[in-house]
């Protein structure tokens, strides 16, 4: 990491501290559990989509299969939750690799394809075989996470215990980037062509990039059914694999603070639009939660028209602006008052 | 040629009914500099992608040192001594200058990808090898003050330098550069030659594909002309300039 990079780290750190102390809520307290259940999934996709330059429009699918291992083992199996998160990790393995070979030999965005189409089955297997999945109805009686045998009761452990995982990915996602295979991605992502004449194998890099974000999606459903203590199939559609790429796009594609923030920023969206809509009518409309959608489809174009990089880079170049500014208007002032302690 | 690292036997490339390359046999010495010389299409970049394994041969062989590196991919081709540059640039643009030719020193290096995800950089010895490597290499060739400049800001010249300093790092036995003096003024294609000198001097054999004629005959130990991927003529420098057939076909007197 970085210096940057370790002061990010460190604001997060304290940030994640902090926050409970604020809201104290448990409403808002789950809502910013939720909140980082998206930010682990988006650090995966981000590796994946910003750094190998992939896409994959089925993340839903291995937070789908994630939470459902997790679940079924623990309510039906009564395994330990622990090994059960272990064994939706291992499963996403396997699949990402079965589903990335094909699709990553390939020049071009198959990847993208193949997981739509992986993301449809998941969500109709999870919907049709009630006698595993527990169909529309869901699943119940999942138990919550303990930690050394220490049951995770309130939201406010939870709360620690859910972003202490995302500080984790984000300090692994840095090691990555900042690393020989790191390089390796961000290399292939420049010129494919250049990096296999360096030496780079850029199937196998692009598949186990694929393998490891899927992890970081396994890890937040698994993370996701101790939490809810339920699941059912309705969170895991497509539209929420679509989401999560609108997230990591909308925060800034080549960063992981930038998918950090766009992860963040939509998933409080939705909570500071049900409480505008409380004030707001446009020709005596009232905001309807419906046109969330509209909502986040107007952000993606806005962004993607005038901040193409993400909001993230955005900041950045901003402030960089603003800094610069100040400085020149800063430096006329100070020769300015110079020259004349001359005169 | 007996001292031969790379052999090309009756090598063809068809591209649907074009004939790209047609039963080209040629042997390139081992630590010399050879130049593929001939006009525009005439199939030597080809040759290029058929030697790193970016284009599979339709027929014949191709040795490194006495191996059949035919079906082999561009990676393996790589590990097992090849480096190359491309004819239009292809630097990592996002990276920078070191990081660049770190990703040369990839074959060089071991760490995997959990190794990767969870120990940090400062903690891996392995680390700082690569980079104490690639700095060596910006010394090298005069690019250390733009160590961390973003290798898209820098202008063509360095650019092309900076690709083979990515190709050094590798420390392949074998370098191929494809017009490495294309879209360079005067003095910085002066400096192109001395480098290629000095690679030499490596004990790295160099082959290479120059339209800066200047160039070629000055600094190459052979050379051969390719027209409509076929061998018209090879030899030394002087013995080209000299050949009537390679007169008519390509310098078009």
């Amino acid at each position: 990491m970085g210096g940057k990079n370790s002061v990010g780290f460190l604001a997060l750190i304290i940030g994640i501290v902090l926050l409970p102390f604020f809201v104290t809520n448990d409403y808002y307290l789950g809502v910013l559990i939720f909140t980082a259940f998206n930010c682990l999934a988006c650090i995966g996709l981000c590796l994946l989509m910003g750094y190998a330059g992939q896409i994959s429009i089925g993340h839903g699918a291995f937070i789908a299969i994630g939470a459902y291992t997790s679940g079924i083992l623990t309510s039906k199996f009564a395994w330990s939750p622990w090994l059960a998160m272990l064994c939706g990790i291992l499963l996403v393995i396997v699949i990402a690799f079965c589903l990335g070979i094909p699709a990553l030999r390939l020049k071009g965005h198959y990847l993208a394809m193949a997981t739509l189409g992986f993301a449809s089955i998941v969500h109709i297997i999870a919907v049709a075989a009630v006698d595993l999945t527990g169909g529309p109805s869901g699943l119940v009686n999942i138990p919550r996470l303990d930690l050394f045998g220490y049951v995770l009761n309130s939201d406010r452990q939870y709360f620690y215990f859910s972003w202490s995982v995302v500080a984790l990915g984000v300090y692994i996602a840095f090691n990555l980037i900042n690393s020989r295979v790191g390089r390796g991605l961000q290399a292939l992502h420049g010129s494919e062509d250049a990096a296999s004449s360096l030496g780079i194998n850029i199937t196998s890099y692009k598949v186990q990039i694929f393998m490891l974000s899927a992890v970081f999606a396994s890890i937040s459903g698994s993370l996701y059914a101790y939490y809810m203590n339920y699941i059912d199939p309705g969170p895991f559609d497509v539209s929420h694999s679509v989401l999560l790429i609108t997230m990591v796009a909308v925060g800034g594609l080549h960063n992981i603070w930038g998918a950090m923030i766009g992860a963040i920023v939509l998933s409080l969206l939705p909570e500071f639009l049900s409480f505008l809509s409380d004030y707001l009518q446009v020709f005596g409309i009232e905001y309807q939660p419906d046109y969330d959608t509209l909502v986040y489809g107007g952000i993606l174009l806005i962004i993607m028209l005038f901040l193409p990089e993400g909001i993230f880079i955005g900041l950045v170049k901003a402030i960089s602006f603003i800094k610069a500014s100040i400085k020149k208007v800063l430096g006329k002032k100070f020769s300015e008052s110079g020259a004349d302690r001359v005169e | 040629m007996s001292n031969s690292i790379l052999e090309l036997e009756m090598l063809r490339k068809n591209f649907g009914g074009v004939v790209a390359v047609s039963d080209l046999t040629l042997n390139i010495e081992k630590g010399s500099i050879t130049s593929l010389i001939g006009p525009n299409g005439a199939g030597k970049t080809t040759i290029f992608n058929l030697v790193t394994g970016f284009l599979p041969p339709t027929s014949g062989h191709i040795r490194f040192a006495g191996r059949v590196i035919n079906k082999m991919k561009p990676y393996t081709i790589a590990s097992i001594g090849i480096g190359r540059t491309f004819q239009n640039v292809q630097i990592f643009p996002k990276m920078s200058v070191v990081e660049n030719i770190m990703v040369g020193r990839h074959l060089r290096s071991r760490a995997g990808i959990l190794h990767s995800c969870l120990v940090p950089p400062f903690l891996r010895k392995e680390e700082k090898r690569i980079q104490d490597a690639a700095e060596e290499q910006l010394h090298f060739l005069n690019l250390a003050q733009y160590a961390h400049t973003l290798a898209g800001s820098l202008p063509l010249g360095n650019q092309r330098m900076l690709e083979i300093a990515r190709a050094l790092a590798l420390e392949p036995k074998l370098l191929l550069l494809d017009e490495p003096a294309s879209g360079l003024n005067a003095r910085e294609t002066i400096a192109m030659g001395e480098l290629i000198g000095k690679i030499k001097q490596m004990n790295i054999t160099v082959l290479l594909v120059e339209h800066d004629m200047e160039l070629v005959m000055d600094i190459s130990d052979y050379v051969a002309v390719i027209n409509f991927g076929r061998l018209i003529a090879e030899g030394s420098p002087a013995e080209i300039q000299e050949n009537k057939d390679v007169i008519a076909a390509y310098l078009g007197e």
